[in-house]
């Protein structure tokens, strides 16, 4: 990201040329990139020519079935707990993000912001994922499951009953994510031993100092979710 | 971040194309669990990337009799769960189910965490591979290397390479196969690392416009392997040194041996000198001390990482340990 | 008791219908299921998203700020400078310009377009080497002296006597008296101040303040009388905070000088003053609001100068609201500092044990104001004492309270030390500390301390079957080996002034209003427990809004003082209010009021409980008007106290290959007068364990000499114990008589002051030498074992 703007302004040049001819021999019509240009979308991006390369200074080929978006705003739909939610999102929001700031689903929350700490953990097709390392823009056709819906309805899960029989919580900034992590791991551990908690358990950081009351919130989950 | 634009090909053959020839101006999108903290560190700030999770090439894993194919793009938690890879090499899948966390094993890819890059933490607080100060003099060597490296260190690299599953690989012989514009080609998995001379280099030998395909293990039916890594934590630790390794056994004594150590040099390290110090002596507990004391001989404090070595030299023996089953 | 005065004291334990039970948090449900919202999940109408300029040196002057690129980007609504030119930078990561943008990636955008020109001057950043050519006097107080004093809860009679001893260097105007008074400073410190010689500033290069040398008893003599000297160096680096919720607020203005803010706080009722005084809007204006708080620790009181800023940049962006919160690095560079201590010791006993004398040389930082010595040698009152402590001034960032500020480090240094000289003795440490435990009797002792701590000591040592699993230092085989270690502790721990407001309505229904925080300690649960149990009804009877500055003032949520305040205040306001109906209930159970008490949701007659109405037609005859008291702390009836004692047992495996300690075990037996909930009391002992088992093991703020900057700025190298790492915990809660009848005692600090010495103590037990600092890695543990190598060259 050194270049100058001129060395940019010269890749450009070049790089308009071959799209141009690309673009005349193929007539495959728009690209969504193309598309986005012209309607302005990308003039959002703001420091595109100054102090980042835009992408548009690259000079590549590019495959007509190569969907390619951004730097700008692109359409993103989610599937969140069985539901559809559509955004403009830039291609740099993350999953967390998106959840938080467009879909009000503030239970995963954001503290390292790079996987290590756990508190953003929710399912992606089932699995624990730490939301804030993944693209919203990937993660569109997943079915992603937050807290939220764990207790639709207003019954509570028999994880988060365990969580509060126990006292599993302080301050609860990390719970939902710990809830989340639970799940995911008594989806694949039904009978866990302890030292599979140590493992299994292991992507998720409490500061207040839970972990006695998770360990047996934990097993209290599994003996009420078998079979379930 | 910074902004980005996002393509998403359907075929390896589109990759490179949409790769720029230089480092830092497009990346390689796979599981993303490195790299979206690296963008938002803006330590790497490309402005595209090239999402690869759709190219159905790369994913999946087939049996050979020639070799195990992994697609660069399979995950640690599918890896650790699979049926050859459990059966083939046992050991690896062990290696696998207890890197970083779940979270992280769900995301991750076999080729992201070959291609991650290193958590020096002058490197991630901005200063560069080789972490500089602005006279030239290396941060490294003026400040705390705790975590650094111990072998391979004489500059100007002095970061660890971070995989813990590179280190099995290598000792199981595996390989990986690479593709950029000029088609594929093939290595030893030991010499995909390699030690920078400059900031213009990376740790890995692949060109900005290349990518991890396939990782290719060879059959070990008469293989004893066994790594050990010495962190403190249970979990989710980036542990001071590991070794793994992979015994051939002729009776009671060791044919030949591959010694991998990780985290205690800029690439994960082969050592010949432990490799020697075993071939055609039975395991004991101190054969394999003395083994662990090879593998140390030529290692090299930075001021403070001087435990490390000592370190090293444990994990040796105790995976040399694991693999003969004395342990 | 005089007639008109009810009777506020606490129920005796057969009354008892909820306090000391196990009672579930009543914000559980809304907490696992991610519906209870946090200041970082408020998302106000319209809302903008700051982002902050910071500076990578650690020690520089900003010489010119340029945001004029920043202003021009589409979606940048406002940019506000918060350290102009001229303004000098004492840390890194300090703030420079605040960006107010539509969304976080167009914010960052603006951030990354402000040019910021620096002049760097020298930092320093190692406050681990011993101070070398120390000046005896280091000139007059500075009001950041001052400040940092008050900061690091310096002890009030210290202050008085630097000032006495040192003089100042700033005018004590009216200005100042002002602001001494508002934020509620002794009154023996404004008078000193009032009185100190004003000197001129010393300008001095050195980094190191020496406090005055301090004497006990004859210290000289006592050495000569010592049949055993046991010499030990100890120590704990600057650790951080790291609240899991980063510090920071959404600001915006309801009109021209009405502020609304949402924020991040433990001081809910009492910062809105910090807000009035850096803003120029009366007090009065500010309204503040937080439901849920992700952690403070000790970090959180102030508005902070995001705080301000946040406010500033919302005015400049028309009074929008504007979202500042911290992003993780700067959360644990700048949010949060705990004063590392590194100390020199002598201790002198006769050989029966008898301690006799101590002697310390001591030095830790707490950032650019210096800190002041812990107490030590702590809770042990050895006779003789001589204590020499030097504050390192550095740029590692400024200090903020940390749960139970100074104890832990000076707690960790007496007991490694004691523990050092038992193993020198030959003696188990349990012995030694029993036998000299008359010397933990406080100058005033408020209940038996030394007879509880013996108390606690046998109970701790039973859990943790100490005769059984003890053996003299280093006496393991194979490369593991097991230690076994201890610790004792204390703290305050009074409840703080508190208001409160109950309402009883016609309807029976119940509502109470109090300006407090939950910072997840279960403050709502203890202040429902305590309603609830007084009214004689159910816990879900009465509802609670606290969290805001509108409901009446309670005192910030700091060194332990909450449980007193608020559950006395709700005391007294629900007995105030429960005589109120009995006055109206009377006449239907034809008594009077005086022979009436509410129980099982009714109420009914002292003397013949089947007399009695449900609490629902008692209220029934309140007409139409409701029932309205406020309780306040302190008020009439002595419902609490203050001094508590604690003690912790470690035991731990140490891999002596390796280098890598395990926790087996760790068992705390703790006092607090009367215990509210007994199952938040309790989690509040096990997150002290592990919060502590982390700083002893994993936690550094590990500084870069050469930048001044903080090199593990994340959760991957700033390392927190996992769920696997904390081994078994056993919690022993002192109750019944002899504690109860003290009433409730705040339980946030005191456990959080042991774990580091008994763990500590353990790992020199199992491997037989001392690991001299924390935290505990395995490198550290190798060379302590073989001193060839590691970090202990320059000490």
């Amino acid at each position: 990201m050194d270049d100058s703007p001129e060395i940019l302004e010269e890749k450009k040049n070049k790089k308009e040329k071959k799209r141009k001819s690309k673009q005349s021999s193929s007539g495959a019509g728009w690209s969504r990139r193309e598309f986005l240009k012209i309607s302005g979308v990308s003039a959002a991006v703001p420091l595109a020519g100054s102090l980042v390369a835009s992408a548009s200074v690259l000079a590549v080929e590019m495959a007509d079935d190569t969907a390619v978006q951004g730097p700008g705003k692109a359409p993103v739909t989610l599937t969140i707990n069985g539901k559809s939610y559509s955004a403009q999102l830039e291609p740099r929001v993350t999953l967390l993000d998106a959840l938080r700031d467009q879909f009000d689903k503030t239970g995963a929350k954001r503290v390292c912001d790079r996987g290590t700490c756990g508190a953003c953990t929710v399912l992606m097709d089932g699995k624990a994922v730490y939301s804030c390392s993944i693209l919203a823009i990937d993660a569109q056709g997943k079915a992603i499951t937050t807290v939220e819906s764990l207790s639709e309805g207003g019954k509570l899960h028999p994880i988060q009953q365990a969580f509060i029989d126990n006292d599993a919580q302080q301050c609860g900034f990390c719970t939902p994510g710990f809830v989340m992590a639970t799940k995911g791991f008594l989806d694949q551990h039904p009978n866990p031993t302890l030292e599979q908690i140590k493992n299994g358990m292991g992507g998720n950081f409490c500061r207040c100092g839970t972990y006695a009351g998770m360990r047996a919130a934990i097993m209290q989950a599994a003996k009420a979710t078998k079979g379930a | 971040m910074r902004p980005f634009e996002y393509a998403s090909p359907k075929s390896k053959e589109q990759v490179s194309a949409l790769l720029a020839a230089r480092w830092g101006e497009t990346e390689v999108l796979a599981g993303g669990t490195d790299l979206l903290s690296l963008m938002k560190d803006e330590v790497t700030a490309p402005s595209r990337l090239v999402n690869i999770k759709g190219i159905q090439d790369l994913h999946g894993v087939s049996n050979s009799a020639a070799s195990l194919r992994i697609g660069a793009l399979a995950t640690l938690a599918e890896l650790s769960n699979n049926a050859e890879v459990k059966r083939q090499y046992p050991d690896l899948a062990l290696a696998l189910g207890d890197a970083a966390s779940p979270q992280i094993r769900n995301m991750a890819t076999l080729g992201g965490n070959l291609c991650q890059r290193p958590r020096c933490w002058y490197f991630r607080n901005g200063h560069g591979l080789l972490a500089k100060a602005k006279d030239g003099k290396s941060l490294v060597l003026a400040g705390d290397n705790r975590y650094h490296a111990i072998l391979g260190n004489q500059g100007p690299a002095y970061f660890v390479s971070p995989s813990t599953i590179a280190p099995v690989l290598i000792a199981y012989g595996a390989k990986v196969r690479l593709l950029g514009p000029a088609g594929a080609r093939e290595l030893p998995l030991e010499k995909f690392f390699v030690i920078p001379q400059s900031e213009e280099e990376r740790e890995h030998d692949l060109k900005p416009n290349e990518i991890v395909t396939d990782i290719l293990i060879p059959p070990a039916s008469h293989t004893h392997a066994g790594h050990y890594e010495v962190r403190q934590k249970e979990a989710f630790d980036w542990p001071y040194a590991t070794a793994a390794v992979a015994l051939v056994m002729s009776g009671q004594n060791v044919q030949s041996a591959r010694v991998v150590l990780g985290h205690v040099a800029p690439v994960p390290w082969l050592s010949e000198e432990a490799a020697q110090a075993i071939t055609g002596k039975t395991i004991t507990p101190e054969t394999a001390d003395r083994v662990g004391l090879a593998a140390v001989e030529k290692a090299k404090s930075l001021g403070r990482n001087t435990q490390k070595i000592q370190m090293a030299r444990v994990a040796v023996k105790r995976a040399i340990l694991k693999a003969g089953g004395v342990a | 008791m005089a007639d008109n005065q009810p009777d506020y004291n606490w129920p005796a334990p057969e009354k008892r219908s909820l306090i000391g039970k196990r009672v579930s948090r009543v914000d559980g449900p809304d907490k696992v299921s991610g519906r209870a919202k946090y200041t970082y999940d408020v998302h106000r109408p319209g809302m903008l998203f700051g982002k902050v300029v910071r500076s990578p040196y650690a020690h520089a002057k900003v010489v010119s700020v340029d945001t004029s690129a920043a202003e021009k980007i589409p979606g940048v609504k406002a940019v506000h400078v918060v350290q102009g030119p001229g303004s000098e930078i004492h840390w890194a990561g300090d703030d420079v310009v605040v960006i107010a943008a539509v969304d976080e990636p167009t914010a960052a955008d603006g951030a990354r377009a402000v040019k910021v020109e620096y002049e760097p001057l020298p930092h320093f950043v190692n406050d681990f080497d011993q101070p070398q050519n120390v000046a005896d006097d280091n000139g007059p107080l500075s009001l950041n002296d001052l400040v940092g004093m008050f900061r690091n809860q310096v002890p009030d009679q210290q202050v008085i006597s630097k000032i006495n001893e040192h003089g100042i260097s700033f005018k004590v105007d009216d200005d100042l008296l002002k602001q001494l008074h508002e934020n509620k400073i002794n009154e023996g410190i404004i008078t000193a101040l009032q009185k100190a010689p004003v000197k001129e500033a010393v300008k001095t290069a050195s980094p190191y303040k020496k406090e005055a040398e301090q004497l006990r008893g004859e210290p000289d003599a006592a050495f000569k009388e010592a049949e055993v000297v046991s010499e030990g160096i100890y120590g704990c680096p600057v650790i951080t905070h790291c609240c899991l919720e980063s510090h920071g607020s959404i600001a915006e203005w309801t009109d021209d000088d009405h502020l609304f803010v949402h924020i991040s706080t433990q001081n809910v009722s009492g910062v809105a003053n910090e807000y009035a005084a850096g803003l120029k809007v009366p007090t009065g204006n500010v309204h503040v609001h937080q439901d849920h708080i992700g952690g403070g620790f000790g970090s959180k009181f102030g508005a902070d100068r995001w705080g301000i800023y946040t406010a500033q940049v919302s005015k400049k962006a028309g009074g929008k609201p504007v979202r500042v919160m911290l992003e993780r690095d700067a959360e644990l560079t700048l949010a949060g500092c705990r004063p590392s201590i590194w100390a020199k010791v002598k201790v002198g006993a006769k050989k029966d044990g008898t301690l006799l004398a101590w002697q310390s040389e001591s030095w830790g930082t707490g950032g650019p104001g210096g800190g002041g010595a812990p107490p030590m040698p702590y809770v042990v009152n050895i006779p003789n004492q001589r204590k020499q402590h030097i504050a390192v001034l550095t740029n590692i960032g400024p200090a903020r309270a940390w749960r139970a500020p100074n104890h832990p480090q000076g707690c960790l240094v007496t007991m490694s030390a004691i523990e050092d000289l038992a193993a020198k003795l030959g003696m188990d440490p349990l012995d030694l500390m029993i036998k000299n435990i008359e010397l933990t009797k406080p100058a005033t002792d408020t209940y038996h301390r030394a007879e509880t701590y013996r108390d606690e000591l046998m109970i701790a040592a039973d859990l943790i079957e100490w005769k059984k699993n003890w053996h003299p230092r280093g006496q393991g085989s194979g490369p593991v080996t097991r230690g076994l270690g201890l610790s004792i502790h204390t703290w305050g721990g009074r409840g703080h002034g508190s208001n409160c407001a109950l309402t009883i309505q016609p309807d029976g229904s119940v509502n109470m209003k109090m300006g407090t925080q939950d910072l997840g300690v279960g403050t709502r649960t203890a202040i429902l427990i305590v309603a609830a149990d007084t009214l004689g009804l159910p816990l879900n009877a009465v509802t609670l809004d606290i969290g805001d500055n509108q409901y009446p003032a309670s005192g910030g949520s700091g060194g332990s003082t909450t449980i007193g305040g608020v559950s006395s205040a709700t005391r007294r306001a629900a007995v105030d209010a429960l005589a109120q109906l009995f006055e109206k209930a009377a006449p239907a159970l034809k008594a009077q009021p005086g022979e009436l008490e509410a129980a099982s949701g009714t109420i009914r007659v002292k003397s013949a409980p089947s007399r009695s109405i449900s609490w629902k037609e008692a209220c029934s005859k309140l007409g139409t008007q409701p029932i309205q008291v406020t309780g306040k702390n302190p008020g009439p009836g002595d419902l609490i106290s203050s001094g508590v004692g604690g003690a912790m047992m470690a035991d731990v495996s140490v891999d002596t290959e390796t280098g890598v300690v395990k926790m087996n075990k760790m068992v705390c037996v703790q006092d607090c007068g009367l215990v509210i909930n007994l199952k938040t009391a309790e989690s509040q002992c096990y997150g002290a364990m592990i919060m502590g088992i982390a700083s002893t093991l994993y936690e550094e703020k590990v500084m870069d000499p050469t930048t001044g900057r903080m090199l593990n700025p994340n959760m991957d190298f700033y390392r927190l114990a996992g769920i696997g790492d904390v081994g078994d915990l056993v919690v022993h809660m002192m109750t019944g008589k002899g504690y109860d009848e003290r009433g409730p005692i705040g339980l946030g600090e005191p456990p959080t002051v042991s774990p580091a010495a008994a763990i500590s103590n353990a790992v020199a037990n199992a491997i037989g030498v001392r690991v001299p600092f924390l935290p505990i890695t395995p490198d550290q543990v190798l060379a302590a074992l073989n001193p060839q190598g590691g970090r202990n060259a320059t000490v």
